[in-house]
């Protein structure tokens, strides 16, 4: 469509309606380990999307109005191509499924399994039992002092496992020399470890030479927790 | 490279072993049974032999034709739907479809069986003392995640969980279930996933996969 207003002041309103049908929105929360992990990829894949914050902390998760754009009231959500997606490695697989931009998987049918059971070791593996829904059941249910024990329990466990198989396969990345979705599974539970949950990864030599790699790869930088609009100052 | 019959190390009720069983039988690939069982000497998925195999020390592990090793029933599922193309596929050729397929699985097998899986529950019966948590904990977990799952199923589901074919979600949906009736939980609050899994249950492959027609079922269970 043709736009026939130029400079400042206001677009005409169907300019306005085509960019906002065309522009993916990613419902997301700044820690959020799932929301990053799509923040990545998507940076990977050269989308530009609007960014719109769900504050899990003050449960807006749980509000109606979310609640109407995902009656499963999590993040991410990824609304793109008129769909509205949910569940981050389902999105993960989409977007590589539909979008060109650097591969996340490889060709061959071996390899995509290994990628897919590294990230399948995170994704059903390690972060489902750091949940803050499962952290308050037990703070309520079996005190607040085992919520902590709990989650490092999980995640010293998960990554000990993780680091053998790692151990067998990562070269540059998670598995041989090319990036894959689980290197975009790997920084966010490796961050959300140290960051909130206390977990040293000193024991786990390979997951730290892997995270501190990837780490600096210009799209994990503008995906992270730090650089995002709902980031607390 | 010579091509050998795949293997499966599996346990007749893991229900990710039982995911993986019944996407084989679906494609009608002869495999190998392997029985690891969970419960003997502390679980013998624990013990060095099987950990050289799988450092994740889980089952399903799953060899294919090539001798190579693969873990985790996602993982596994996807790569024996690249690899046996017949008789039918599992995931639909609609991408969008293709992604609720994989949200259904990822709804299971990351929001609900990691929760009340064996090893945890073991945890939560040895933190809190208490054996009786194990049911409480595993029943709570399952009921949150098939609450979820219904309001998935009413938009999506047709004959099966996702429109009228089946997929890897349905392989996701039955081991479930049957999880579920092991921890009480009332299936008739969920009719969806009640009649869905009703019906699957009825499809030879599935009874083919099913718990109790496993080389390791224990005789009292048959």
């Amino acid at each position: 469509t043709q736009s026939t207003w130029g400079g400042r002041g206001e677009q005409p309103h169907f300019v306005s309606l085509s960019l906002t049908m065309s522009t993916p929105i990613l419902y997301s929360y700044y820690i959020s380990s799932c929301s990053f992990r799509v923040r990545i990829a998507l940076n990977f894949k050269k989308i530009k999307y609007q960014y719109r914050t769900v504050d899990l902390r003050s449960g807006e998760n749980y509000k109606d109005d979310f609640k109407k754009i995902n009656p499963l009231q999590q993040v991410p959500v990824l609304q793109i191509d008129g769909h509205t997606l949910t569940n981050s490695w389902s999105i993960l697989e989409y977007l590589e499924e539909t979008q060109s931009g650097l591969p996340l998987l490889p060709k061959e049918p071996e390899k995509r399994a290994l990628v897919r059971s590294i990230t399948d070791a995170i994704v059903s593996g390690i972060q489902p039992l750091q949940n803050v829904i499962v952290q308050k059941y037990i703070a309520v249910n079996f005190g607040a002092e085992h919520a902590s024990p709990w989650t490092q329990h999980w995640i010293h466990l998960g990554f000990s496992k993780l680091e053998i198989l790692l151990n067998n396969v990562a070269r540059d990345y998670c598995v041989g020399d090319e990036l894959s979705i689980a290197d975009l599974c790997l920084v966010p539970q490796v961050y959300n470890a140290m960051k909130r949950f206390d977990v040293s990864i000193d024991k786990y030599p390979t997951i730290e030479r892997l995270y501190n790699k990837l780490r600096e790869i210009p799209e994990f930088i503008e995906a992270h927790p730090d650089n995002q609009p709902d980031t607390p100052k | 490279m010579s091509k050998n019959k795949p293997i499966l190390y599996s346990y007749y009720r893991s229900s990710c072993s039982y995911r993986v069983r019944i996407a084989l039988h679906i494609k009608e690939v002869q495999y190998e049974y392997r029985a690891v069982n969970m419960l003997k000497d502390g679980g013998e998925h624990y013990k060095e032999e099987y950990g050289e195999l799988n450092p994740m020390k889980q089952l399903p592990l799953f060899i294919d034709h090539n001798g190579e090793p693969i873990s985790q029933s996602l993982a596994i599922i996807e790569y024996i739907d690249e690899t046996y193309r017949q008789p039918i596929k599992l995931l639909p050729e609609d991408t969008h479809q293709r992604a609720i397929v994989r949200q259904i699985a990822e709804v299971i097998g990351s929001g609900i069986q990691p929760i009340q899986n064996l090893k945890v529950l073991r945890h939560v019966v040895k933190i809190t003392e208490n054996p009786e948590m194990k049911d409480e904990w595993a029943k709570f977990w399952i009921e949150e995640g098939f609450v979820a799952l219904e309001k998935i199923l009413e938009r999506h589901a047709g004959t099966y969980c996702v429109g009228n074919s089946l997929t890897i979600a349905d392989c996701f949906l039955v081991p479930q279930v049957y999880n579920a009736t092991r921890y009480s939980v009332d299936l008739d609050k969920y009719p969806r996933i009640q009649r869905l899994n009703n019906s699957l249950c009825e499809i030879q492959a599935f009874k083919e996969a099913h718990p109790s027609q496993q080389p390791d079922v224990p005789k009292e269970i048959k």
